[in-house]
């Protein structure tokens, strides 16, 4: 099994080294570390305006590009949690506790460079993790039938809409609320169109680029529009040399970051939890075993290495049920597999084997990736510091300009551009309920996959719903979702200690007026 | 429950959803329903319809039986319609503006007139700013991308 993976991963190097991919992986870290560093863009923005342009190219290193954005994203945030204390990206927020009184010390430098290092080997983890279990859950995969397919959809979009942040009775109705959006246009079958309301324009369904930059675009705007601090650029003077941690730092950093790397891991692996949850899980747990937990909120290298270690293990993790599986863990992943989907790629267990150049080529652009983010982040790290210095005033009418342009682009059609201004309009409706957008967007791309499956197998089965039940695997995801259900009425009936901690540790970390949406 | 109803966000949420999950089940029925076993286009719409109207009755419903103070009002403390009226204004200009005259009024419009929101925006600021982006975006979109945005409806550059 370690040959066969060798090779294969060797297969990956050699597409994701040819000059055209590298050039593309190259464009997304890049692109990905500068929108991580500005506050008030987050990598679903990005990687939505950056989608339409790359129609024209193909699929592998639009891929490529569009992953590159959401770590290298990963990079940037930190730098804005440590020397902003703005928890700009909710990966990173936890980071800020320990982070920026480091830097308050005159310790950022040491921080960052504890960080790159965390990231690089959180990170490297998560992409072995990925090259054995990929292929060991496709082959498991492959076995399933549509009522297999739709159970397990089913796990995902319950996962997804109830391990997120908010209450779970609105996850789940915004999940709903994304399964019908991904309704309208014509039927698969029959070609009925559906809630089109005699728009022609709407036949082909709406458009996800229009969904996620109305979403996470537009209503984001509207919500922090003359309602951002004034940043707080006083301590933020790092240099290259400060950033190399001293000996006493790497030791005291060292445990905490393979226990971060080890729980951001597993977290991963349970579809729903991605990488913000996982670093909030992963600081709870350092502080708790730690000797000196009284040092953790001033300052602890440990309260940096750890989370950051466990985010970015958590980010590369989070690619395996999306590129095994075809059921994507967060808004990102549901992206990019609706990049996937655009791009003529049908997701699901056979990918890796239909489109090896893919899947090998991404796994070892990680690896490609994340040296270019490290040789990056070092020595140019004035460069990024400067970024953070953009007002907020500059940066939203700029923003607006790409989703407009990167909307039309899509399809040369002006109508998009109208779509995504009444999506963002109703994104902001729903940010102001405390509906969070994020489940839409997975109940959206999830949507058409699940009614085809659920369509199938009651006609094979035809018409007994006892078919989910009967058959063992479908069974034991069912069994999954009743768990899930369970687990939260019981959390609503009695709040367990570890949740109130948890809400706890999240209201230590200061209050941001940027991107309240969990991404 | 002391006897006075004061009004909770939630109860517009749930309203909202209850609202929607109705409408699309009836928009739904009117497309064929089929039986489970040949499904017709009506049959998610509806049954997925049903189910968001009974999850806004079970938000609405939570929301009245627990105690916790909901003070969060649906505005914002400071409500921002001119900044908001900008925004959205940007994009309606870049409708319009691209259709009838091409990529440059429009882009530059669309960022001047949502640089305005901002309450330190100036004209000059902002005019500079949609300046700036206006040319960046023409020889990034049009020239190195070429997407198909005539610069100047009518003249040909």
């Amino acid at each position: 099994m370690i040959s066969t993976a060798i090779t294969d991963l060797w297969y990956g190097f050699g597409v994701a080294l040819e000059p055209h991919n590298l050039m593309y992986c190259f464009l997304g870290v890049l692109v990905g570390n500068l929108v991580g560093v500005l506050p008030g863009m987050g990598p679903v923005a990005t990687i939505s305006i950056l989608l339409p342009l790359t129609f024209g190219m193909p699929p592998v290193p639009a891929i490529l590009m569009l992953s590159g954005v959401y770590y290298g994203a990963q990079y940037g945030g930190a730098i804005c949690s440590i020397l902003l204390n703005l928890p700009c990206h909710p990966p990173h927020a936890v980071t800020c506790l320990d982070g920026f009184p480091l830097t308050k010390q005159g310790k950022g430098g040491t921080a960052l460079g504890i960080t790159i290092i965390a990231a690089f080997i959180g990170a490297s983890f998560g992409i072995t993790e990925m090259i054995f279990l990929a292929p060991f859950l496709v082959k498991m995969a492959l076995e399933f039938g549509p009522a297999e397919v739709c159970s397990l959809m089913l796990v995902g979009l319950l996962a997804g809409s109830t391990l997120a942040k908010g209450s779970p009775l609105k996850g789940i109705a915004m999940t709903v609320l994304g399964l019908l959006v991904g309704i309208v246009g014509s039927d698969i079958e029959t070609g009925q169109p559906r809630f089109t309301f005699g728009i022609t324009e709407l036949f082909d369904g709406v458009e996800i680029i229009a969904l996620a930059l109305g979403m996470f675009g537009i209503a984001e705007f509207m919500n922090s529009i003359n309602n951002t601090e004034t940043v707080d650029m006083r301590y933020a003077k790092v240099g290259i040399s400060d950033m190399f941690p001293s000996k006493a730092d790497l030791k005291l950093a060292f445990w905490p970051m393979i226990r971060g790397t080890l729980l951001g891991s597993l977290c991963a692996l349970i579809p729903g939890t991605g990488p913000t949850i996982a670093s909030f899980v992963s600081y709870a747990t350092e502080k708790k075993i730690s000797k000196t937990p009284e040092r953790f909120g001033h300052g602890a290298i440990e309260g940096v290495a750890c989370p950051e270690a466990s985010t970015h293990s958590s980010v590369q993790g989070d690619f395996i049920p999306t590129m095994s599986l075809g059921i994507p863990g967060d808004t990102v992943m549901a992206l990019l597999l609706g990049a996937l989907i655009i791009h003529g790629i049908v997701p699901g267990p056979q990918l890796i084997s239909q489109h090896a150049d893919i899947f090998w080529g991404l796994i070892a652009s990680f690896w490609i990736g994340n040296i270019l983010l490290v040789i990056l982040n070092v020595p140019m790290i004035g460069v990024w510091v400067k970024l953070l210095s953009i007002p907020y005033r500059y940066l939203y009418p700029s923003a607006m300009f790409f989703v407009c342009i990167g909307v039309y682009a899509a399809n040369n059609d002006m109508f998009q551009v109208g779509e995504t201004l009444f999506i963002g309009v109703v994104g902001y409706i729903l940010l102001r309920l405390d509906f969070h957008p994020a489940p839409i967007l997975l109940g959206f791309v999830l949507g058409p996959r699940f009614e085809e499956n659920f369509r199938r197998s009651l006609l094979i089965s035809r018409g007994d719903l006892m078919t989910f039940i009967d058959r063992p695997i479908s069974a034991f995801f069912l069994l999954i979702c009743v768990v899930l259900i369970a687990a939260q009425v019981l959390v609503w009936l009695r709040k367990p200690k570890i949740i109130a901690e948890e809400q706890a540790l999240e209201a230590a970390v200061p209050a941001t007026s940027y991107s309240e949406v969990a991404e | 429950m002391q006897g006075k109803f004061t009004p909770k966000r939630d109860y517009y949420a749930g309203g909202l959803m209850l609202l929607l999950g109705v409408g699309a089940a009836v928009t739904g029925s009117g497309y064929k329903f089929g039986s489970l076993a040949r499904m017709g286009p009506g049959f998610m719409p509806v049954v997925l319809g049903v189910v968001l109207a009974f999850l806004g009755l079970l938000i609405a419903g939570t929301a009245l039986t627990s105690t916790e103070p909901d003070d969060k009002k649906f505005l914002p403390d400071h409500p921002q319609w001119f900044g908001w009226l900008c925004i959205l204004g940007g994009p309606v200009l870049f409708i319009i503006l691209g259709q009838y005259a091409g990529m440059i009024p429009a882009v530059f419009a669309c960022v001047f007139v949502c640089a305005l929101g901002d309450k330190t925006g100036t004209y000059k600021s902002s005019a500079i700013l949609a300046a700036g982006v206006t040319v960046f975006g023409v020889l990034l979109f049009h020239y190195l991308l070429s997407i198909p945005f005539p610069l100047l409806r009518g003249v040909n550059l």
